[in-house]
């Protein structure tokens, strides 16, 4: 089975081809506006350096940081009608309310209260009403907005308001595509809502990118299907990235951890992938990225997706080296995708992180006589700060103080020292290509998290099977072998300070993608 | 009521809260929930809406205020899980208070806050300001505890009913009179249950004098000084741990990796026990903490060291943040520090309220944690 592995980076795209578990070939290419252009130089760069028929092809898997990157530089989001449906539950906390006010404003802060939702028991909150949706339609038509989204208090234990008021929605402002939340995220009414909008101000920017991707691979001759890697590590069919793009969110560092654990072999390690502005650092465990535990900001907006505990600085290959009054400082400005032009080894005027790695003998790339002027107590002291500030990162991401191997991933890597305190670096064959060779090897997944009733003499165990079925199903509709799904996550909490009897269920099941045989 | 209102208390003592301020109480009030609590931030996020909609919220010494003042004790009940997603209305504590002056047939004075750790902190914070009351800086536990009768207040002979308990339905319910604090507590539990899982109380008022002697102190500059002490500490990168430890006589007890966690459900608590494996200093010990809601039991290497009613919190290793029973996860990398509780919650009275045995553990005495010099 070949399969095809592909990230969408900031700056560059990355293609590598993998038969079975071997790489095969990997390839760089620089990110073009249009996505398109810079997906195809890839596809067809990797093709040609593998040498394998392009017909042979099963699958192609894409990683890509688009949406993330729009939320943080608040570029390309729509308006969005933002209807909660829980009055009086919420009433002092409209939608959007810790959200920071840029963004708010650029999504519209158009938030709507309706009375409805459901009790944690299933009771009726307060009846939807009805009237109220009809009404925020016409205000939709009027305003223009993009997008609808739909958050029903404990839709995670009833779905049906947020379906009545799709269907409401549809009838009367057509067109308008409308997320309910119960499809995005998990228990937990603020962060999901968020999550919700979020999601839905991405849509227009997803069926555009979704549609370069299929366009590239149409280009490039490639009639297999494709997926999009999600946070966890795990795949989506294209189609359903178009619905849920905010699913893609944190994939980036995800992928190049479990790229680098792949290329390596090793399940416990810190692994540091070192891009051209940023480095990220996290810890790999059992084979997986360690989770963070608290809920995560996507441009200062809280969620509560599942995402890899990744500890960013600002120090990569093209950070600018200053030697001030204070001494050097490397960092977090940085010349980016540039560094090809601007940094000194490549012939511009910029001091850059690079050139220090190349005047010290550690990095071949550039024409070192370029760097050759540079006084050698300046690139010593530059040297030592680099592998301070490593080193202090590294550091951080520890889980314990047994010893693990430091994996060296990223086109930046070449500023990673060959020890990091007492930690061996690992550089592993194709390191520079770790994040397309982590969405390559990604998974199918199935997830379930939601508050169960344990009434009418429903045991806890009966709940929990019901929602492993559910995770189950979910996984085999998205493509998952039924023989390889295992759980790898159960969480059951019982919901405390209450007599009643209701328990918070979370499994997740993960399985080997079905080979494509169309 | 509030044209019949007499101010009992000197304006200039008052301290008017700030944002920043209730920034700073979120990490203080999560720190003394000793895990459990509820999270304060949906609480905070309310507060901050109210300071927006021009309310003020200040805070006033427990002697800065005249003997005889009528001082209503509130706080929220319910399921911090519900909660999350069945976000309270804003006004529940605001109509617990006029459903209490009708009932009373007199203005309050001042409120009080049941409980500062966790979410409990904040819902008085709105219901003074709504109701343009100050707030005693003080609080009937000095912590978190997962029972009405678990404060000074009942521990030391108030009674708490006539109680008033709303709901974000517009629902008030009156319990007149409770044979005891425990009684109390079992039907206001069956009440929030009809309630939808969450709801705000308001104990029978009390004499200023009385909440001076029995409340424990400076509840919430001292949540406030925690908080700021993490915050500054994480800006000049020095350690958030020590700062807090310095603040609050308290002391690191372990460092440690979770390695296993156990959760069930018992009588509508969350029960549960923690394994840790140490690191740092601590590499090759293991050590365990009993989990009923907050953190109770602290074992090191299989022996008791600290227990309820003193405080055992659990801070993120890096960050210093505290993390909540619900937070807990395998491989998380924590800090376990202790602090010792107030002495009000040291006697014989209160020890059989809130000591070990009350929890279900008559045979772990409870040995105090040695203050700071």
């Amino acid at each position: 089975m070949y399969r095809v592995g592909i990230d969408v980076g900031g700056t560059n795209t990355d293609a590598v081809i993998l038969q079975d578990k071997t790489v095969l070939a990997g390839v760089k290419a620089s990110t073009t506006e249009d996505v398109t252009t810079g997906v195809i130089e890839a596809l067809e760069n990797v093709i040609a350096a593998s040498g394998i028929d392009r017909k042979a092809i099963d699958a192609v898997m894409i990683g890509t940081t688009h949406f993330t990157n729009a939320v943080i530089e608040r570029r390309h989001m729509d308006e969005v009608a933002a209807i909660r449906l829980g009055l009086p539950s919420g009433a002092g906390l409209p939608p959007m309310v810790d959200w920071p006010d840029d963004i708010r404003e650029i999504v519209g802060n158009h938030g709507y209260q309706v009375k409805g939702g459901y009790e944690f028991d299933g009771r009726i909150l307060s009846p939807l009403d009805e009237d109220e949706i009809v009404r925020i339609a016409g205000e939709i038509r009027a305003k223009g907005l993009k997008a609808a989204a739909v958050t029903c208090v404990f839709s995670g234990i009833n779905d049906a308001m947020e379906l009545r008021t799709r269907e409401l929605l549809y009838r009367h402002c057509p067109g308008v595509p409308v997320v309910m939340s119960k499809d995005i995220g998990r228990h937990g009414l603020l962060a999901r809502e968020s999550a919700a909008i979020m999601n839905a101000s991405l849509l227009s920017l997803a069926d555009r990118t979704v549609a370069a991707f299929q366009k590239a691979l149409v280009q490039a001759g490639l009639t297999c299907p494709f997926y999009i890697t999600q946070n966890d590590g795990t795949l989506m069919a294209a189609d359903v990235v178009r619905a849920f793009p905010v699913l893609t969110f944190a994939s980036g560092p995800t992928n190049s951890m479990r790229g680098a654990a792949f290329l390596t072999g090793l399940k416990d390690a810190v692994v540091v992938d070192v891009g051209g502005t940023t480095t990220d650092v996290g810890s790999l465990s059992h084979g997986f990225p360690r989770q963070a535990s608290t809920t995560v900001d996507i441009g200062g907006v809280k969620t509560n997706f599942r995402m890899p505990d990744v500890f960013s600085i600002g120090l990569g290959g093209g950070s600018l080296v200053v030697n001030g009054e204070k001494g050097i400082s490397i960092g977090p400005k940085s010349v980016g995708y540039r560094v090809r032009r601007e940094a000194l080894c490549f012939g511009g005027s910029t001091l850059t992180a690079t050139d220090i790695a190349v005047a010290a003998g550690k990095a071949d790339v550039g024409d070192k006589a370029l760097v050759d002027s540079l006084a050698p107590a300046l690139v010593e002291a530059a040297v030592a700060r680099i592998n301070a500030m490593l080193e202090a990162c590294v550091e951080r991401s520890r889980i314990s103080s047994t010893p693990v191997p430091v994996i060296a991933v990223g086109g930046g890597s070449i500023l990673m020292p060959d020890r990091i305190g007492e930690l061996e670096v690992l550089r592993p064959e194709n390191f520079a290509v770790a994040n397309a060779v982590g969405a390559a090897i990604a998974q199918i997944s199935g997830e379930t998290d939601r508050v169960f009733s344990l009434i009418d003499g429903k045991t806890r165990e009966a709940a929990l099977a019901e929602a492993e079925a559910e995770a189950r199903d979910k996984a085999i509709a998205a493509g998952a072998i039924p023989e390889t799904l295992e759980v790898i996550e159960r969480e059951d909490t019982p919901l405390a300070y209450l007599p009643g009897n209701a328990t918070r269920i979370h499994v997740k099941v993960v399985g080997e993608m079905g080979a494509y045989h169309g | 009521m509030a044209e019949s209102r007499k101010r009992k208390y000197d304006e200039a003592a008052l301290r008017t809260l700030t944002r920043d301020d209730l920034e700073a109480l979120e990490i203080g009030a999560g720190i003394l929930g000793t895990g459990g609590g509820g999270n304060p931030y949906q609480g905070k996020l309310l507060a901050l809406e109210a300071l927006k909609a021009g309310y003020e919220m200040k805070i006033l010494a427990t002697d800065a205020i005249e003997a005889d003042a009528l001082c209503m004790s509130i706080g929220g009940i319910g399921a911090p899980v519900v909660g999350v997603e069945r976000i309270r209305e804003g006004r529940e504590g605001l109509r617990c208070l006029t459903a209490m002056e009708e009932l009373i047939r007199t203005p309050v004075d001042a409120i009080v806050c049941e409980e500062i750790g966790g979410a409990n902190s904040m819902s008085p914070l709105v219901t003074a300001a709504l109701g343009g009351l100050p707030i005693l800086d003080c609080d009937g536990m000095g912590r978190a505890f997962p029972e009405m009768q678990m404060t000074t207040f009942s521990i030391y002979g108030h009674s708490s009913t006539p109680s008033v308990m709303c709901d974000l339905h517009g629902n008030a319910v009156i319990f007149s009179h409770a044979v005891s604090e425990v009684w109390h507590e079992r039907m206001a539990r069956a009440c929030v249950v009809a309630q939808g899982g969450g709801a705000m109380l308001a104990t029978a008022p009390m004499q200023a004098h009385f909440v001076h002697q029995f409340a424990i102190p400076r509840s919430y500059t001292k949540a406030i000084a925690l908080g700021e002490a993490v915050i500054r500490a994480r800006r000049q990168q020095e350690d958030p741990i020590a700062a807090v430890c310095d603040l609050e006589g308290g002391r690191r007890i372990f460092n440690g990796k979770i390695t296993d966690l156990k959760r069930h459900l018992r009588g509508g608590f969350a029960v549960g026990d923690l394994e840790l494996a140490g690191f740092d200093g601590w590499t090759g010990e293991t050590a365990s903490v009993a989990i009923q809601n907050e953190f109770l039991i602290f074992r090191r290497n299989g022996v008791v060291e600290v227990t309820v009613p003193d405080l055992i919190v659990l801070l993120d290793v890096d960050t210093g943040y505290p993390i909540t029973t619900e937070m807990l996860r395998y491989g998380q990398r924590v800090a376990v520090i202790a602090i010792p509780c107030h002495d009000l919650l040291r006697s014989a009275a209160a020890l059989e309220v809130v000591g070990p045995s009350a929890f279900g553990y008559p045979d772990i005495a409870f040995s105090p944690l040695p203050k700071a010099a």
